[in-house]
């Protein structure tokens, strides 16, 4: 009985693995042979990291039990540093490959290193509480990196901090054949375009192996021991604090990588795009694919992220259907008849909010 | 540093600790000292004095409210105490907290069931192991060979356990939906999977039937005899706690009235008193 | 003189918010619930006095007095339609549903009154010249602060010597007891929405006047920002929604006047999380240990 159980959950496991290799080889044929326009073969990469994102944040919220609110000031820091590296590497290494894989390493390190100080304050509170903290420092970050001017050249890199608004690229007095890489409020210019549809594929399987992986392993265990009840974990000897930790910071580095990913596919790129709403838009796949749930959090990322590309002919109306389906799918969901109805649909893991009520 | 001292109140010292005459050879397992702690100017519970033996079996007594979840809160750092010492095993207890009182020997359960109600019956267990198998995240996530090696071990751990209650067939089943009962065993049995040196025990037959108790009173025994450890435990149904438990303390607004052998608790008129008032009722 | 100035403005910034943290507090105590729709609210109340004074030509005061009220059923139908049948569901639901309504009120304000910002006349016009002109203080923040200091006493003589402001603190303790003792929590709830709401009109219009310029996303960033006030001075308590919101007005125009106009708001959430580092139920509210 035991065993059938494990397979169980292996089985699930192997089959999210097989789901996204089937779907990126029929998106690459379908690619290849020309059936997807421009605008679609557009949508490929940023998919990519949405779902990475989800994934992630799924990690945060639905396995950690804790919301937050600031999922895009990781993937902001991840983005930025990420361009950084790959910009400021351009004439060491050629290989625009390697360059990104070297940007979504550095994007992963820096926004967990980011992870763990935003984290020594965060996780000391809980609930409601740290949701608005979490929020505050998604503003902090973006901020921050609104007010930072990159350049590199010959010497190195220079960075400035343009804290009163007065400076420009011009203060950074880089040597000749240097480039200006971030342009504070105007954001990354002129990046080279180096993302790949394919490593948007490694980089989820990557995602997939570390959240899985880590769920069904002693840490997760120990990490859903105190989403179900904290006193309960810590009276087994379970460090809270050190959990908490690495669930956050693991989930930070992910958004991290996926930041540099998505920050490589577009020449330009403002901070501004890492706001409040984006951190809103990859909670609202975690929660409508189910918490916990890592397949619900992919399939929750495409449909949603697809829909109002679909709803394209409804042009002016499509966010507010959108809103509609937001708002219709939540009420269908969660109230009472329609759950018991659902329950006996899906036997799946329910996990309740907080103890509040 | 030198200190000079002044003359001062005198107080009494725990002189009549008492414990089963097998573990006098050993350090006792838990020794409380004048322990004490003050919620807002009150004094849930004061000057508690209690030692426990290696291998004894101990109750803790007393009516609604009396502060003996309070005093279980106290002995896991749930609480910090006010006054007073804490000593387990010959160590201090000073400024640790829950999770290490844990690592350090004391394992408890809850008087409102405090399981992992999402994961599995088997998953609730291996939490109860996880300083049992010590490898690290980096190790679960590329499934290494260590990782593999001691989840097998945890399984096999999980499973021994859970025969102790005859729960094996329940494993796959999440813990939040198993009948009360079973919930209430699942806890002892995580508690236990913490190796603990001494289990506390918070109500543990509240809620079974007649037969159920009888049968948890032969497991309580049964395992303080195979693991060889300390319990501690509250309880309101009064055949469990005089059936079983070779010392009792009894427990009323926060202050120890009484302790001794079960005989002598059911002779002792202050007990008596508490429980029924001062004018003693027959019906 | 400056720091006068400075000073001044900051506490009727800080009005307005507390005016709209007054309304996510009263929400967050009785429903448990952060209501993201808040800061859409006020959008709405904006354009719903613009329009009234502006194309119906009514007086400021009556095209204030139409947007509380279209703001009220506004609240109550949101509350009745989208959050009751959510009564019992995880609060990760409810806050998703809050979420879809905010895009819902903006939407909706984009497809009616389009992108193009409004230009909004402010309720009342005019400056104080004092010190011989060397401190100006616009009536817009005479009237701000009056008004928030008049909303904060009504309400606190509400929930503290009505029937029905009784029923409120009563269901925020407790809605089953609440219940028990013949309390009717659906229709309390509503009256909740419904006082938030108007409070939101009337932020609504006092923001405009400050800066007269409306669009459809106008009340998002106040909106989080109040929220922040609220969280700030102990979600859920009265005085504490009025206490954070003037120190966050405050903190943000000294932080946009001394220290950089671009970090202003990254200052104020700073403040914040130190803040509930030190007092993780914020300045008035009160920290309840979770029982063993």
């Amino acid at each position: 009985m035991n065993f059938k159980n494990r397979n169980r959950s292996a089985r699930t496991d192997m089959l999210t693995y097989l789901g996204v290799t089937v779907a990126f080889i029929i998106l690459t044929v379908l690619k290849s042979t020309g059936a997807l326009n421009r605008s679609q073969t557009g949508l490929l990469v940023p998919i990519c990291c949405y779902i990475v994102m989800a994934v992630s944040l799924n990690l945060t919220v639905g396995i950690m039990g804790e919301l937050s609110l600031g999922h895009a000031g990781f993937m902001s820091v991840g983005a930025f540093s990420g361009i950084i590296a790959a910009m400021s590497l351009a004439d060491i290494i050629p290989s625009p490959g390697i360059r990104l894989a070297i940007a979504m390493v550095v994007g992963a390190i820096m926004a967990g290193v980011v992870g763990f100080l935003v984290g020594i304050p965060v996780l000391r509170l809980r609930g409601d509480y740290l949701a608005i903290v979490t929020l505050a420092f998604g503003e902090i970050l973006k901020e921050l990196i609104t007010c930072l001017i990159v350049g590199s050249d010959g010497k190195g890199l220079h960075i400035l901090f343009n804290i009163t608004g007065s400076k420009t690229a011009d203060d950074l007095h880089l040597l000749e054949g240097g480039r200006v890489i971030i342009k504070g409020a105007q954001g990354a210019t002129g990046t080279q375009t180096i993302a790949t549809f394919t490593a948007g594929f490694i980089l989820i399987m990557v995602t997939l192996l570390v959240v899985q992986n880590m769920i069904r392993s002693r840490t997760g265990r120990a990490i859903m021991a105190i989403r179900d009840n904290r006193i309960a974990a810590e009276s087994v000897g379970i460090s809270i604090t050190r959990y908490k930790m690495i669930a956050f910071v693991t989930s930070a580095a992910l958004a991290g990588a996926a930041g540099a990913l998505f920050g490589l596919n577009y020449s330009n790129l403002a901070a501004a795009k890492f706001d409040f709403n984006t951190s809103i838009l990859v909670l609202v796949f975690v929660v409508l694919g189910g918490l916990g749930n890592i397949w619900g959090s992919i399939i929750a990322t495409v449909v949603l992220y697809i829909l109002p590309e679909a709803l394209r002919s409804f042009a002016t109306y499509r966010m507010l259907i959108y809103a509609i389906v937001l708002i219709l799918v939540m009420l269908a969901t969660n109230t009472a008849q329609m759950k018991t109805l659902l329950g006996k649909l899906i036997p799946g893991r329910k996990k309740e909010g907080a103890d509040n009520e | 540093m030198s200190k000079t001292f002044t003359k001062g109140k005198m107080v009494a010292v725990p002189s009549t600790s008492i414990i089963p005459e097998r573990d006098i050879g050993s350090t006792p397992i838990l020794e409380c000292r004048h322990l004490g702690i003050d919620f807002g100017g009150l004094k849930a519970v004061d000057d508690f004095n209690l030692t426990i033996g290696r291998t004894e079996i101990a109750g803790l007594i007393g009516p609604n409210g009396a502060g003996k979840t309070t005093v279980f809160n106290l002995l896991t750092k749930v609480y910090q105490p006010t006054r007073g010492i804490i000593m387990l095993d010959g160590m201090d207890t000073h400024g640790k907290t829950t999770e290490q009182i844990n690592r350090m020997g004391i394992a408890r359960t809850f008087q409102n069931i405090r399981l992992f109600n999402n994961l599995t019956v088997e998953e609730n267990v291996k939490v109860g192991l996880h300083n049992q198998t010590p490898y690290n995240t980096a190790t679960g996530i590329f499934r290494l060979p260590k990782f593999w090696k001691q989840e097998k071990a945890a399984h096999e751990s999980a499973m021994e356990l859970l025969s102790i209650f005859d729960m094996q067939d329940l494993a796959d089943y999440p813990a939040g939906s198993l009948p009360y009962g079973a919930q209430r065993r699942l806890e002892i049995v995580r508690a236990l999977a913490t190796n603990p040196s001494l289990l506390l025990l918070d109500e543990p037959a509240a809620g079974m039937n007649p037969s159920e108790t009888a049968e948890l009173m032969e497991n309580i025994v049964k395992i303080r005899d195979t693991f060889q450890i300390a319990v501690l435990l509250i309880e309101h149904d009064m055949r469990l706690v005089m059936g079983i438990c070779e010392g009792i303390c009894v427990l009323n607004f926060g202050r120890v009235i009484a302790k001794g052998t079960s005989e002598e608790i059911q002779a002792n008129p202050t007990v008596i008193e508490a429980y029924l008032g001062k004018k003693k009722k027959e019906d | 003189m400056k720091f006068l100035a400075y000073l001044i403005s900051g506490i009727s910034l800080g009005s307005v918010y507390a005016i709209i943290a007054l309304g996510y507090t009263m929400v967050y105590g009785i429903a448990k619930m952060l209501n993201f729709a808040h800061g859409d609210v006020i959008m709405i109340g904006g354009y719903i006095s613009f329009i009234a004074a502006n194309y119906l030509g009514l007086p400021t005061v009556v095209s204030v007095i139409v947007a509380m009220a279209v703001c009220t059923i506004l609240g109550v139908l949101i509350e009745g339609l989208a959050y009751r049948p959510l009564r019992s569901a995880p609060s990760l639901a409810v806050l998703i549903t809050a979420i879809g309504v905010s895009y819902l009120l903006q939407n909706s304000a984009l497809l009616i009154w389009g992108a193009n910002p409004k230009s909004y006349t402010p309720v009342v016009s005019g400056t104080l010249h004092l010190f011989d002109g060397q401190l100006t203080i616009s009536y817009v923040s005479l009237l701000t602060i009056v008004a928030c200091i008049v909303i904060m006493i009504a309400l606190t003589l509400f929930t503290g010597r009505t029937k029905m402001g009784k029923a409120m603190r009563a269901c925020s303790e407790d809605k089953g007891a609440a219940q028990l003792m013949g309390i009717n929590v659906n229709r309390t709830i509503s009256l909740t929405f419904a006082i938030g709401s108007a409070l939101a009109a009337i932020a609504g219009a006092l923001l405009c006047s400050f800066s007269p310029t409306l669009m459809p996303t106008t009340g998002s960033m106040p909106g989080i920002k109040a929220f922040t006030a609220a969280v700030f001075g102990g979600i859920g308590s009265i005085p504490g929604a009025f206490l954070g919101g003037i120190l966050l007005g405050v903190i943000e125009s000294l932080a946009r006047g001394y220290i950089s106009t671009q970090l202003s708001n990254s200052i104020v959430f700073a403040v914040l999380i130190v803040v509930l580092l030190v007092r993780p139920a914020g300045l008035l509210g009160k920290y309840v240990p979770e029982k063993v």
